[in-house]
């Protein structure tokens, strides 16, 4: 049989020489730099930084989730092929908004701003 | 090796290891469905919002960041039990393993208790979704403590926005706050078609509950069999894949908190 990923961490214990355990400091790391990034994407809302606010806060969701991916979900001590699905899942929902949003922000520059003859009262 | 535990392997697979990347898989392939099918909620998200950013900006105010934030910290919190149940059941150790089992279902509980708070709130004041809408947003506050006077006034409400339904309003749907051709444009004023924004709230927590509660129904089913012995180092695939669709679910609302509560 194929040998799996052991990056590190404690190696495998029990019967099977295939499963990794995640280090217990590992996941407390994890845990608390969750707990973190939550406090500091609630509080960078106070602040304005225009159009940035948004991508601040999609950033440091993708931070998070990427850690829940790596460590809670052993993503980094898996076979690839589990990372290749998932990641290829996430590709075409980006794709598939991203082309939804190029398609709105194409029509809107032609809206002529207030003109809706159907409600003018 | 894969003899010495054939009383946990199916009989189609060769080895133990065989087994438990198999089940990896396709558990990893049935998390990319889910992606796929909040995929296009977040779309859906997106185009309204790229459409009326003056409704997200100004709707979301009646969401709680407070009790938003407090679910944010109770799912991670349970993602965290639920990775170091996984660990205790590596390890065989029993007793850990009932308890965090219990404590991410405990957590679970939580988080669904403050949503039905914030479900039940918007429920009162009348902020759901499409043509449910019902609240009083002229004074540009929710309506609790005004309900009792304006809530049941939609019939005869001079409102424009109940005089005009979203199916009319169209192109001026898509015209920016503030330039939409009505007199009054007051910051307080609520723009037009906010129960747009509560149908994407709706939409989006609503499905992620259903997953919070069928990821319980799966936590309650693998704590019944920790509780009966039945995981240990040679045996945990059920707690490992269990794990993986919480924290998807966990996943997912990291997304829909900055989205729909963190507004600037």
């Amino acid at each position: 049989m194929t040998e799996t990923g052991h990056h590190g961490g404690e190696a495998a214990t029990g019967g099977h020489g295939f499963v990794h355990i995640v280090p217990f400091r590992i996941l407390a790391g994890v845990w608390v730099t969750l707990l973190v990034l939550t406090w500091v994407t609630v509080s960078a809302t106070g602040v304005d930084l225009g159009r940035f606010n948004l991508w601040l806060a999609m950033a440091i969701a993708t931070v998070k989730a990427a850690l829940v991916l790596l460590y809670f979900m052993h993503m980094r001590y898996d076979r690839p092929i589990n990372a290749i699905v998932f990641v290829t899942a996430l590709l075409f929902v980006m794709l598939f908004v991203g082309f939804a949003l190029m398609d709105t922000l194409a029509y809107q520059p032609e809206l002529i701003p207030g003109y809706a003859p159907a409600v003018t009262q | 090796m894969a003899e010495a535990h054939a009383e946990h392997r199916a009989h189609h697979f060769e080895t133990a290891e065989q087994q438990f990347e198999s089940g990896k898989l396709g558990m990893w392939i049935f998390l990319a469905t889910e992606i796929l099918l909040f995929g296009g909620l977040f779309c859906a998200y997106a185009v309204y919002r790229a459409n009326h950013p003056e409704v997200f900006v100004w709707a979301h105010k009646y969401l709680d960041v407070t009790l938003g934030g407090i679910n944010t910290v109770i799912l991670i919190c349970s993602s965290f039990t639920m990775a170091w149940a996984v660990r205790a059941a590596q390890m065989g150790r029993q007793k850990a393993l009932v308890t965090l089992l219990s404590l991410t279902l405990l957590f679970a509980c939580g988080f669904l208790g403050i949503k039905a708070v914030e479900y039940e709130h918007k429920w009162k004041e009348g902020l759901l979704w499409g043509k449910r809408f019902s609240a009083d947003l002229r004074h540009g506050a929710p309506a609790a403590a005004a309900d009792a006077a304006t809530a049941p006034a939609l019939p005869g409400n001079t409102d424009e926005r109940s005089l005009i339904g979203p199916a009319a309003s169209g192109p001026a749907g898509l015209a920016p706050a503030g330039t939409s051709g009505h007199g009054h444009d007051a910051p307080a004023e609520a723009p037009r078609n906010v129960q747009l924004f509560f149908s994407v709230y709706f939409a989006m927590t609503g499905l992620h509950g259903l997953h919070v509660l069928a990821g319980m129904a799966v936590l309650g089913w693998i704590l019944r069999r920790s509780v009966r012995g039945d995981f240990g180092p040679d045996y945990f695939i059920p707690v490992d894949l269990a794990g993986l669709y919480w924290h998807l679910v966990d996943l997912i609302w990291i997304y829909l908190f900055p989205l729909l509560y963190l507004i600037h």
